[in-house]
């Protein structure tokens, strides 16, 4: 093995790798906002909805989980323009991030819903709550605290999968590492480092999300009232 | 010149749909003799063995699929001296990461069971290795099926990745059929059609699996 390993040259390219590694960063914490939102609805109707909205929530639920993260991304990027649909790389990946990770967090909330008591919902009825202040002040809380580690590790997969979004080339830390190596020949030693960027960043949100558990949940009291209210 | 989507574009995806299932296969039977061992040593009662199980299933959960794949792909071109082809490179890659994922399903299975069962197997007595193999790991097993069929689905669709060093399995088909018939609004949607055919079945048959532990297990019983 005559091989020599030389990191300088990943040093002097560094501010390239952080400015992709932020842009992972925006894109992951974006596309968890967008589709978190989109599954609190969509799980809010797959328990509560008429039949028919139900099954169509279902479906796509399956669809999502069944198929690629990135093939679905090229049907997002390269499909839907033959539709007139037309968007940069990086809005495809934002959008089909949000999309994936949506299906995801329905399924996850779902599960957290379906574990309230049905006596403490029952409760909310006698008391004359129509669906949606039971859903916002009896099921949301605990729910969501049922499923919080399953939503953290959920965001951690959705960074760490969001690498395949260079293969639309949107500039995020992966495509930036591809472009680097491909220019200075040194590609184990770029994607060693980029890996290692990604492994801090996961560790990095972990703990993160531990303390806002912490934060939210345990401490209890006064944020705690301050949602009921 | 452009070729339309036909009956032998549908037949080139269908092959290459069978690379998707046997690299699947060779990853998860690799990776399953890995997980047991990871398993094993992840609940065995040394620290040492532990911590390197640990570190290696952290590293391996905590880095990107695709970045593991490029790591193989180019650190077995530095190890060997040579530019290599894909195969053994991709077979690698999904090998160590369904190792690390089943290796984490099945300490979780093994710590499932409750200590007093090793405590009888061992007032037999058993062999600390009997005990495993007779005791242990059988009901070890029923509770790990359902995660480990969810495992296989996470599987299949990673495979896809792999198109993007080249290795030509249904996605990169997929895109070698787009870039000889410019139809990505019938290919890509058929390909995700033919991903869901592989996937859909194994995740309700996961699904029923688990139920049916649920059951036995007295869990999960309506409120």
């Amino acid at each position: 093995m005559k091989y020599v390993f030389q990191f300088g040259i990943v040093w002097d390219h560094l501010p390239q790798l952080l400015e992709g590694a932020w842009l992972t960063l925006r894109l992951s914490l974006g596309a968890f906002a967008l589709g978190f939102a989109v599954a609190v609805m969509l799980a809010f109707l797959r328990t509560a909805g008429p039949r028919g909205v139900r099954t169509a929530i279902a479906a796509y639920v399956e669809i999502i989980r069944n198929t690629p993260f990135l093939v679905q991304l090229f049907i997002i990027y390269f499909s839907l323009p033959a539709l007139g649909i037309r968007m940069e790389a990086i809005t495809a990946a934002l959008v089909g991030m949000s999309i994936n990770f949506s299906g995801y967090a329905t399924e996850i909330l779902r599960s957290g819903i379906e574990a309230v008591p049905k006596s403490q919902i029952e409760a909310g009825h006698s008391l004359g709550f129509t669906r949606m202040e039971i859903f916002r002040h009896i099921v949301a809380f605990p729910a969501l605290r049922t499923v919080y580690p399953a939503l953290a590790s959920q965001f951690v997969l959705l960074m760490l999968g969001s690498s395949v979004v260079a293969a639309i080339s949107a500039e995020e830390l992966t495509a930036v590492t591809n472009s680097l190596q491909s220019t200075t020949f040194r590609a184990f030693e770029f994607y060693f480092v980029a890996t290692a960027m990604y492994l801090a960043m996961a560790l990095g949100s972990r703990v993160l999300l531990n303390a806002l558990y912490w934060f939210v949940f345990e401490r209890r009291q006064p944020l705690r009232e301050a949602w009921s209210r | 010149m452009s070729r339309d989507f036909d009956w032998s574009a549908f037949l080139f995806l269908l092959g290459a749909l069978r690379w998707t299932v046997v690299l699947s296969i060779i990853a998860f039977v690799g990776g399953g003799v890995g997980g047991l061992l990871l398993a094993l040593m992840r609940t065995s009662p040394y620290r040492t063995l532990r911590w390197i199980a640990s570190g290696y299933i952290g590293l391996l959960q905590g880095t990107p699929v695709l970045m593991q794949l490029f790591l193989a792909y180019y650190g077995l071109a530095v190890l060997t001296g040579l530019r290599i082809d894909p195969w053994p490179a991709v077979t690698l890659a999904f090998t160590l990461y369904a190792a690390a994922f089943l290796g984490e399903i099945w300490r979780g299975a093994i710590q499932a069971i409750p200590r007093q069962q090793w405590e009888a197997a061992a007032a037999i007595p058993l062999s600390p290795f009997a005990q495993l193999r007779h005791v242990i790991l059988p009901q070890a097993m029923r509770i790990a099926i359902p995660p480990t069929v969810g495992f296989l689905v996470q599987l299949i669709k990673g495979t896809s990745i792999a198109s993007i060093i080249g290795f030509v399995e249904l996605t990169r088909a997929g895109q070698l059929i787009v870039n000889v018939t410019f139809q990505p609004m019938i290919v890509y949607p058929i390909i995700a059609l033919l991903y869901f055919a592989l996937c859909w079945p194994l995740s309700l048959l996961a699904l029923r699996l688990e139920r049916r532990i649920d059951a036995a297990l007295g869990i999960g019983q309506p409120a």
